[in-house]
């Protein structure tokens, strides 16, 4: 199977039909969908429809979009008109959405043939994909192990050849941690350049939409359709969606990228060698590549977990039995609150809204919610600090490489340790993208990741393709 | 004003906070429509019902017109941001309310009363109104004991702006008078239509009293439901006595929301302090700051029209009549200060325009200004009875025409004054004993005459230049 490029390419030239490429893809979602269970729903008549109208299309003479017949996978915390979006939630097991999220429709614009929506920790809580309501989801490399989360069967879904493209969301990693353990592309774009309307809200200042893809190209082709000023969103930047697939080839000579030393303490040894092997194969590449300080990245962590958990203890606060969703009676309706929550909730879920509404109690507040946000400045300040002598930073994705199931459920806290990594870029809203670098001594894989400065995608698509390249250049990770 | 009790003299200190609905043609955050009175759960979209995903778009027109009520009140506009407030309601589809708190758009301004004194204004802030909860059966339309409720989420999301006052007040007519004057100018800044009987007007008072000559407040109540003018002065009447009877026994009165009975007359607790709502404020990830630019503000204090104080200061001044005059107000209130001030210009007697204006346009429309005028001169020249002019006036404002055509086709065409005056003196020649009498100081009896010559004319003569024209009989004889 060719990636979301070649399909689009081959269908648009009429070198393919879109219903030839989603019997593919629907073929091998049948073959291993039982065993990894990364789809929450698939939409097999919907997207023999949408392929149907795409072949219609090209047959007619008119433009069929950029990605015409392109299978994608939807994380199921995604607005689908009329299609159950659940967030891997009891609470919203029956739930339709009457409307499309943005880049929902903008996919269906651009020709897109969406296939099912993808399981994920519940809310995009976690990150394992454990925490779903409807069971995990498993690593396609290894089905023993965790594919990663929230996005994590977004991530499977591309990597066992489900999907083209996937997208996912990113709060605190959840689409590059799940991306780096399944071996695949994830990018969490600057804040606000991709619309959030209809993205079923965790953290809302934290939130992102973006990509998984097989390779950087895709990601950058998904991106394109995806990006770009929504009115329905106010907290979208106002720019036109980035052109990066022409960026792609451009090479890092001449570009500052420093390795970024404080993520790299704590991390596997395996992961450290792939992350100093890619540091060469940049360098080797024409970048000028040393090591980059940010004092307060590892301070993140803890500020994240207040800042998310305060946002969520609001934005779920809707889920109450009164309009949609799981409703359980009581004799009043408080009672009805406490019992439709008690039920529909998991328990990660009412861990974080517990620690979210005491994060913003009374008498509280500046210590846990306010200190947080100084927090933030801080490390937006560092980062400032250090884009002036670097265009770009490298980092690794996740300390480890995929952990078995059940490893860290019992450990909350060993579990927000995974993010450790990425957390930072969505504190600053700054782009970061997972590319696959080699594997592990266990051999699986590996991902490294580029940070760029807000509105900075073309760079780090640059820099991105250039890694990725050297992979299959064999001048990169010796594993690979 | 006091609140007499046993021992001393108590002060009533009120604070108001007026939620007042924006007259928008859509709601805060989504297009769709701001009207009340549609068919419930008509007007609204996956934003104002707060689907998940969904996210709110602020209203420019919205913002516009809480920056005119800012400027009218003398506030500063200064540049702000909006926070959730929390709280869990079945109305409140997010179970937060978006609103504005430590930094709101419009701080620190006043109202002047038509009295001339001013109530100082904390702050003119922004928010979304809640939908609409009909409790039904059980406890009297309120939530306890009710067997189930409906909500209508037509007004979910509806802008309001809250305007908090200082608690500058001190007594129910001054409160009431507040409230009055701030819906004149509500009204006349085209903000809102500020109808307390639809809710679009709706007002919570902070009260409290103290020692005649204490400095300190007192602890406060915070009384809702009060559902019109009168309801409030009568709500604060109550309070300020319970307060009083409960200090002067010994006892405190309880921080706390209490509800008034409009039925019963009297306030009751609703919750204490210790079970007030922690809101949990936190700022609003989903929208960005609003800072309006100095050119915005500028054309929104250009565009605002004079206000009821200086429409009445202009009216008085042209009348040459004092600040407080009550027909001053009216007519002010009426809108018909311009037809007023015009008819004044082109020489009608003032008083006359000031009364009739107040007193024969109130719910009818406002009649051209060049036909008022001329009907009011009809009436100072004797052409027509104050009470022929009052039903010419009456058919102008309701439909209009020439004043003259109409006092003709009514059969108003004055008399001349020679027909009266040969009414006249028929009417005393007709009556000798009467007119002895009348003459020898029967002053009662002018009316008896005036009643032959109305007979006479059909009523077309005028009653007081009849009763001229008798006292100069009489001292011409």
């Amino acid at each position: 199977m060719t990636g979301a490029l070649g399909i689009a390419g081959d269908v648009r030239a009429g070198r393919r039909s879109a219903r030839e490429v989603v019997e593919e893809h629907l073929a091998a979602i049948a073959a291993r969908e039982d065993e990894l269970h990364a789809f929450n729903l698939v939409l097999a008549g919907e997207a023999r429809a949408a392929a149907a109208e795409v072949d219609r299309r090209v047959a007619a003479g008119e433009d069929p979009g950029p990605l015409a017949g392109v299978p994608v996978a939807l994380k199921d915390n995604l607005c689908t008109r009329g299609i159950p979006t659940t967030c891997s939630s009891r609470i919203l097991a029956d739930w339709r959405p009457p409307y499309d999220a943005t880049v929902v429709r903008r996919l269906r614009d651009a020709g897109a043939v969406i296939v099912g929506k993808t399981n994920m920790d519940e809310f995009a809580m976690g990150s394992s994909t454990e925490n779903s309501a409807f069971g995990p989801t498993r690593n396609p490399h290894d089905p023993t192990r965790v594919p990663g989360g929230s996005s994590g069967g977004s991530a499977a879904a591309v990597a066992a050849g489900f999907s083209a493209l996937a997208l996912g969301s990113d709060t605190g990693g959840s689409i590059r941690q799940p991306a780096a353990l399944c071996g695949v592309v994830g990018v969490k774009p600057t804040y606000g350049r991709v619309s959030r309307y209809g993205l079923v809200a965790f953290a809302s200042s934290l939130d992102q939409v973006g990509p998984l893809a097989g390779s950087v190209a895709d990601a950058a082709l998904a991106l394109e359709v995806i990006a770009g000023h929504d009115p329905a969103d106010s907290t979208s930047v106002a720019q036109p969606a980035p052109s990066l697939l022409g960026e792609l080839d451009r090479g890092v000579d001449g570009l500052r990228i420093g390795v970024l030393s404080e993520l790299v303490e704590g991390v596997d040894p395996d992961v450290g060698t792939r992350l100093a092997e890619a540091a060469a194969a940049l360098e080797a590449a024409g970048a000028k590549v040393d090591d980059a300080h940010i004092p307060a990245a590892r301070l993140g962590l803890s500020a994240y977990y207040l800042i998310a958990t305060a946002e969520a203890s609001s934005n779920l606060a809707r889920y109450d039995g009164v309009r949609y969703g799981l409703r359980v009676d009581g004799d009043d309706v408080t009672a009805m609150y406490g019992a439709t929550r008690a039920a529909g909730f998991g328990a990660e879920v009412k861990r974080r809204i517990m620690l979210g509404t005491y994060a913003l109690s009374a008498g509280y507040y500046d210590a846990y919610y306010g200190q947080s946000q100084r927090v933030r400045t801080l490390l937006i300040r560092d980062f400032e600090a250090a884009y002036e002598s670097y265009d770009l930073l490298l980092a690794p994705t996740t300390p480890t490489t995929a952990f078995p199931l059940g490893a860290k459920t019992d450990d909350p806290l060993a579990m927000y340790l995974s993010d450790v990594c990425t957390i930072p870029s969505n504190l600053a809203g700054h782009p970061a993208i997972a590319v696959p670098y080699g594997r592990g001594d266990d051999g699986l894989p590996v991902g490294l990741q580029l940070l760029a400065p807000a509105l900075g995608e073309a760079t780090m698509f640059r820099a991105a393709a250039a890694l990725e390249a050297s992979l299959r250049s064999g001048t990169g990770a010796s594993a690979a | 004003m006091t609140v007499a009790g046993v021992t001393t003299d108590w002060e009533m200190v009120v604070g108001l906070e007026v939620h007042c609905e924006l007259a928008t043609s859509t709601k805060l955050f989504c297009a769709c429509r701001n009207a009340f009175g549609d068919e419930p759960n008509t007007n609204v979209c996956p934003v104002c019902l707060g689907l998940p995903g969904s996210l709110p778009v602020l209203n420019r027109h919205a913002v516009e017109l809480a920056m005119r009520v800012g400027l009218a009140l003398h506030c500063r506009v200064e540049p702000s941001i909006f926070h959730r407030k929390n709280y869990f309601y079945p109305d409140m589809p997010k179970d937060y309310q978006v609103s504005q708190y430590d930094e709101p758009l419009n701080v620190g301004g006043w109202l002047e009363l038509p009295d001339g004194g001013r109530v100082g204004i904390t702050r003119a802030h922004m928010e979304e109104d809640t939908g609409k909860t009909t409790h039904v059966g059980g406890g009297g339309g309120r939530i306890h004991g009710a067997d189930h409720s409906l909500v209508d989420y037509n007004r979910a999301g509806v802008p309001l702006v809250e305007i908090v006052s200082e608690p500058d007040i001190r007594t129910a007519e001054q409160a009431k008078a507040y409230v009055n004057e701030l819906r004149a100018i509500l009204v006349a800044i085209g903000a809102s239509d500020a109808r307390m009987e639809e809710g679009s007007l709706r007002i919570d008072a902070n009260v409290s009293v103290r020692r005649g000559g204490e400095d300190a407040l007192g602890t406060r109540a915070e009384i809702k439901n009060l559902n019109s003018v009168r309801s409030l002065g009568r709500a604060l009447e109550y309070e300020a006595r319970r307060q009083v009877a409960l200090l002067e026994a010994g006892e405190a009165v309880v921080q706390e929301t209490r509800h008034w009975n409009e039925d019963e007359g009297r306030t009751s607790s609703m919750r204490s302090k210790e079970e007030a709502y922690d809101y949990r404020y936190f700022p609003e990830p989903d929208l960005v700051p609003l800072a309006p630019s100095d050119e915005w503000l500028a054309g929104v204090r250009a565009g605002l029209p004079a206000l009821p104080a200086d429409r009445r200061a202009a009216l008085a001044e042209v009348a040459g009549v004092g600040g407080a005059d009550p027909s001053v107000a009216v007519v002010v209130q009426l809108g018909l200060d311009g037809l007023v001030k015009d008819a004044i210009g082109a020489g009608v007697d003032a008083r006359l325009a000031l009364t009739r204006a107040a007193n024969e346009l109130a719910n009818r429309g406002a009649p051209e200004p060049a036909a008022f005028a001329t009907v009011l001169r009809m009436e100072a020249g004797g052409r027509l009875t104050a009470t022929q002019a009052k039903a010419v006036l009456a058919e102008l404002a309701e439909s209009g025409g020439d004043p003259e055509k109409i006092a003709r086709a009514r059969g108003f065409e004055a008399l001349g004054g020679d027909v009266v005056a040969a009414a006249v003196d028929a009417a005393i020649a007709e009556s000798p004993e009467e007119w002895a009498r009348y003459a020898a100081g029967e002053a009662k009896l002018a009316g008896f005459f005036v009643g032959k010559v109305m007979a006479a004319t059909r009523g077309k003569a005028d009653g007081k230049a009849v009763t001229a024209l008798l006292r100069e009989r009489l001292t011409s004889a």
